[in-house]
């Protein structure tokens, strides 16, 4: 295997394994800023021993993310130095920036936070974690406002053959990136809610503290309801977004490969990469391609057969993750929806429970699948148009990268294994009440 | 002049990395030597538990500023230094793992581990960043593509192993102050004593590494023709001299600061020693990377200038109140059912 292949599974393996802990982050910080308050607010100590008990998850898997991302900022320089050299100018004054408005905030006050709760009064314990969970997501702000520079660059023009910042505000400010980000806050705050409702119906199956996960369930519950719909909602203003934007990610997301008006959606089809074709069509609905991408039944949605053979993502991988992506999306708002009118008696409706429990990793998964359609979906690029993703990588020995890429999938595998053992421990064990609460809540 | 402005700044920021993260490295390089039970071993995690996730913080923002700044020298330091940085890397995340794992981990053997984990990632990173600096101040062999011509070995050869040393025994007697700053009893004892051993070794091998310098590198061709700069080293001497006095007064805050103000001086003793390099080659002056050859465009250079005279000083106003609020000695009872550690 060469330098190119080796960087690019490095840089998969690093960037997947980091995404599995950043959108429990985004979330659960929100949710456990939410319980604090209602502790703040009502004097009620179980929303305290909620706070402590989510919090606890939370630092486990805080640790995992904090400690994968650092990587990620190196590998560019690493494995990526002709990406760097040929982007900095844009892309690391962003980068920079996150650490500098984002980072700071964010690492001091969870160590104020995790270590503070006797030298700070409930109002100001609080007010971090709000701090911390504003910091995550602005740093999720920066960093995807970088990644959307790569889908669609603006904002430079070309000097000595690369790309120059020229407008600052179109680049931070950019449509695409609005809905990124929006996107991808919104995937996260669900996998959080879900999280937090798998974990507690767990112990309303078991019929333990009942109370406090009844309480925990119903503020995830919202929090997940509407995010679902909104994810989807908004989801399909990205998607139509794209048809300006990234015609061929487009065509490759519904391997769409004749262009035309009155472009069809199929309920299932095989691309056929080889021959540019689907092997299988099932289920024509004419139009509907036509009518998601641009609203109207006449609109000419571009094919893949019109874009270069080698400018054409991945179609297969492309095509399977969205399908996939928004198949699960969709559950997401069923079963919320299904939620809602259980959520009186919840902790009796235990099918429901059981399937919510179930539910914990599909988020995840779905997250999974949303980067795959945005990575393999720009390639063969790596910024848009403008640089391959085979004129980016760096100058090193192909060995070098084979050692550390098996040492990033050991390393990272072990450290998976133990962060989810943790977890499962702590979430297992339940929270720990003050003794005279427990003798009556552990039934 | 917003060149010479984003070294000045890119150098301060490294600076203050080592600074800051010097004294937790240094404690988790002297975990086996201070700690003799579990108690012991709590008070030194508790040590520095709420500080270290924020102290290196600062070493991403120095690398986004590398990046930001002067993207060719990001690209060519990054790729060139790749085995010893991903060794960095490494070491860094197994050691920020069992920083915040340990303490939710019951098994003695599992945190047995996680003792392993914290000690060798605190000490090679202390070791290796001297080692990486001390080559870039004597010029690293990279060619006109910026491709290092050579091996982790090139790296290790005297100047770097002395730069190396330099660190780690700046780092250890910084993290030993911390230590005996915010500890009682056993812990506190040991920790002053090893100060006390180990100043001397510090002064030697930093006395060698100044001499060495003049030997190995250009770094005082700087200071040669603008003799003020003279200013930055005799600062550091200082310093240095005064976490003995300090020291043996054990003022250990006192000397504490003596051995920031060091560790900065250190610092920038070398970087203001290869102005206008950033990243020396040894094999060409051509292919150095410079801060001409290698910053980026004017607005660039000035957003992100914005960026960091606003945000910079928030950050160090919060990060005091953070350091402030966590003041005093490490209590045992502190930090129980339901925290860290």
């Amino acid at each position: 295997m060469d330098t190119l292949l080796l960087s690019r599974l490095q840089f998969a393996v690093a960037t997947y394994f980091h995404f599995l802990f950043v959108p429990l982050t985004l979330g659960l910080s929100i949710l456990i800023a939410i319980m604090e308050t209602a502790f703040v607010r009502t004097k009620n100590v179980e929303y305290q021993t909620m706070a402590k008990f989510w919090g606890k998850l939370f630092l486990i898997n805080f640790a995992v993310g904090v400690v994968t991302g650092i990587t990620l900022e190196f590998q560019f320089g690493t494995n990526w130095a002709r990406y760097s050299r040929y982007v900095g100018d844009i892309f690391g004054p962003l980068l920079a920036i996150e650490a500098t408005v984002a980072f700071f905030l964010e690492s001091t006050f969870i160590a104020v936070w995790a270590f503070g709760w006797k030298r700070l009064s409930p109002k100001a314990h609080a007010i971090s974690i709000w701090l911390v969970a504003f910091a995550s997501s602005l740093s999720a702000v920066w960093i995807l406002i970088a990644n959307s520079w790569m889908q669609h660059p603006v904002g430079y023009v070309i000097k000595d053959g690369k790309p120059v910042l020229n407008d600052f505000m179109a680049a931070i400010t950019q449509p695409y990136a609005i809905l990124t980000i929006l996107h991808t806050l919104a995937a996260s705050y669900i996998v959080a809610g879900f999280f937090v409702m798998g974990i507690s119906a767990y112990h309303l199956l078991k019929k333990q503290f009942v109370s406090l996960f009844t309480k925990s369930f119903r503020i995830a519950l919202i929090f997940s309801l509407i995010f679902s719909i909104f994810v989807v909602v908004e989801g399909h203003m990205h998607g139509s977004d794209l048809a300006d934007k990234q015609p061929a990610k487009l065509a490759a997301l519904e391997s769409h490969w004749e262009t035309g008006p009155i472009a069809p959606v199929f309920i299932v089809a095989v691309p056929d990469e080889k021959n540019a074709r689907n092997s299988i069509e099932i289920g024509i609905i004419p139009g509907a391609l036509s009518m998601m991408a641009f609203h109207s039944l006449n609109a000419t949605v571009i094919g893949l057969r019109d874009i270069p053979k080698d400018e054409r993502p991945p179609v297969t991988a492309t095509f399977v993750s969205f399908r996939l992506m928004v198949t699960l999306g969709m559950l997401f708002i069923l079963l919320t929806v299904v939620g809602w009118f259980l959520r009186k008696k919840i902790d009796s409706q235990r099918l429901y429970l059981k399937v919510m429990l179930y539910a914990i990793p599909l988020p995840y998964i779905a997250c999974a699948f949303g980067w795959t359609v945005t990575e393999m979906g720009r390639q063969p690029w790596l910024v848009y148009g403008l640089m391959k993703t085979a004129d980016g990588v760096s100058p090193v020995a192909a060995s070098q990268v084979a050692v550390s890429l098996v040492a990033f999938t050991l390393v990272y595998l072990v450290l998976g294994i133990v962060a989810f053992l943790l977890m499962a421990k702590h979430a297992r064990k339940g929270p720990q009440l003050a003794p005279d609460i427990s003798s009556v809540e552990r039934r | 002049m917003l060149e010479t402005t984003w070294f000045v700044l890119w150098g301060i920021l490294w600076a203050f990395y080592f600074m800051l993260d010097g004294f937790d490295l240094g404690i988790g390089s002297l975990l086996p030597f201070i700690a003799k039970n579990e108690s012991d071993k709590r008070t030194i995690y508790k040590s520095i538990g709420p500080f270290w996730d924020g102290n290196e913080v600062w070493l991403i923002t120095a690398g986004g500023v590398t990046f930001a700044a002067f993207p060719a020298t990001y690209a060519v330091m990054f790729s060139s230094l790749y085995t010893p940085l991903m060794i960095i890397l490494f070491a860094l995340i197994l050691r920020g793992a069992a920083l915040e794992l340990r303490g939710k981990t019951t098994s003695p053997a599992g945190r047995s581990l996680w003792d392993f984990c914290f000690v060798i990632g605190s000490f090679l990173p202390a070791l290796l960043f001297g080692v990486a600096f001390a080559n870039i101040f004597k010029g690293i062999p990279i060619d006109g593509d910026g491709i290092l011509q050579g091996n982790l070995l090139t790296l290790l050869n005297p100047y770097g192993i002395l730069g190396g040393l330099l660190f780690l025994s700046l780092f250890l007697v910084h993290g030993s102050l911390w230590l005996a700053a915010k500890s009682e009893d056993e812990v506190y004892l040991r920790a002053g004593s090893t100060v006390h051993a180990l100043w001397p070794i510090l002064i030697v091998i930093a006395v060698l590494f100044l001499i060495y310098t003049a030997f190995q590198t250009s770094v005082y061709e700087n200071y040669l023709s603008s003799p003020v700069l003279f200013i930055i080293p005799a600062l550091c001497v200082c310093a240095l001299f005064l976490i003995r006095i300090y020291a043996g007064q054990k003022s250990y805050w006192k000397a504490w600061f003596a051995s920031c103000i060091a560790i900065v001086c250190a610092t920038l003793f070398g970087v203001v020693g290869i102005y206008p390099n950033l990243f020396p080659s040894s094999l060409d002056a051509k292919y150095s990377m410079t801060i001409y050859n290698s910053a980026s465009s004017p607005l660039s250079l000035k957003i992100m200038l914005v960026v960091a005279l606003i945000f910079v000083p928030i950050v160090i106003i919060y990060q005091g109140w953070a350091y402030t609020l966590f003041k005093g000695k490490v209590k045992e009872e502190e930090g129980g059912e339901g925290e860290v550690y």
